[in-house]
């Protein structure tokens, strides 16, 4: 009698279990951002720099107490930032306001003309921190555009796919031609 | 027949299969052993990062500290930036102790290759950020990583 009764014991489908277990997993996967440290790298100049560089090399970007641009005490917007450091640090045609360019004999590119460009970046102590890093990545973004140009001339890739692909030579010949050489000056106080 | 059919079923009670719930656990389980980062630091104060479209991923978690700056999560303290070095609020003079203290912790080789992370709210004005730049620079900590978030402005 009790063994008739156990048979006839009905159970739920257990066969969509792993289903729904699946679409748990893909819920959770999609929904969970795992914590990942993003940021602008930089290095901090060494205590007092005392290495004179002629003035027209430097590129100096100012932002000041009320969160305004000057370049080369020029207000401008940040949006024109970009264009103008690319500009600098290219010196595309040879102007004598803009850095020196000298020839470079570079692996895997060849001879090459290489700017001694410095930015100088100052600001004053009342400047917003979001503005002071909506700076630098601009200034970080020309860098970027104009490195990634040149990759793609050269080895018709873009200047990411080459940092992943994890082809170190051709990514430092780039970084040779443009060194981002972003200085973080003392801020001042007037 | 339909008479028959309902009262067996309201006879038996029915019993939910619980054969595959260990396999969901574990799943479940092993996902969130893997997605999980710890936390190091209990964060006192509320940091939004600024955004920056060229920010790139800090490679090696082990060769980064933490430096907080931000307005305390408590209101209690009022909204001026505040300064967190691990788990408690630090002064500036704070700033070079903390990193002499945490160099030894690593190993020789990576002593040098050190990254502070600078988690400053956007909001905050430099003077703060400079200050404990002065101090970095001080303690020969000269690899710095402003924190922020990827923005959408990237073509």
């Amino acid at each position: 009698m009790i063994m008739k009764r156990r048979r006839k014991t009905p159970t739920i489908a257990a066969g969509s279990m792993a289903d729904i277990a699946f679409l748990l997993l893909v819920f959770f996967l999609v929904t969970t951002t795992v914590d990942t440290e993003l940021g602008l790298m930089r290095l901090l100049p060494f205590g007092e720099d005392s290495g004179v560089v002629h003035e027209r090399n430097v590129l100096e970007v100012l932002v000041n107490a009320d969160n305004e641009l000057l370049v080369e005490d020029q207000k401008i917007t940040i949006e024109e930032l970009r264009q103008l450091a690319k500009t600098f640090i290219q010196n595309a045609e040879d102007r004598a306001d803009l850095p020196l360019r000298v020839e470079k004999d570079i692996p895997l590119l060849g001879p090459i003309m290489v700017s001694k460009q410095v930015i100088s970046l100052q600001n004053h102590g009342r400047t917003s921190y979001k503005t002071y890093v909506a700076v630098q990545n601009e200034l970080a973004a020309a860098y970027h555009e104009l490195r990634d140009d040149l990759s793609k001339r050269y080895f018709n890739q873009s200047y990411d796919a080459l940092v992943s692909s994890k082809a170190k030579a051709k990514v430092a010949a780039i970084r040779a031609v443009y060194p981002q050489r972003i200085s973080e000056a003392e801020p001042y106080t007037q | 027949m339909f008479q028959k059919k309902y009262s067996r079923s309201e006879k038996e009670p029915q019993e939910n299969a619980t054969s595959s719930l260990p396999d969901i656990v574990f799943m479940l389980l092993f996902f969130f052993m893997v997605a999980t980062v710890m936390k190091e630091n209990e964060p006192l104060v509320k940091i939004s990062p600024p955004e920056a479209s060229e920010s790139k991923k800090l490679e090696d978690r082990s060769l980064v500290r933490h430096i907080f700056i931000g307005p305390p999560q408590n209101r209690v303290l009022g909204d001026q930036p505040r300064l967190q070095l691990n788990d408690a609020f630090a002064s500036i003079n704070d700033v070079r102790p903390y990193i002499e203290e945490q160099r030894p912790q690593m190993p020789e080789v990576l002593q040098e290759k050190m990254i502070v992370s600078l988690k400053v709210d956007q909001a905050t004005q430099m003077q703060m950020v400079t200050d404990v730049k002065q101090e970095l620079k001080k303690a020969s900590a000269r690899k710095i990583n402003y924190a922020s978030t990827p923005g959408n402005d990237r073509p």
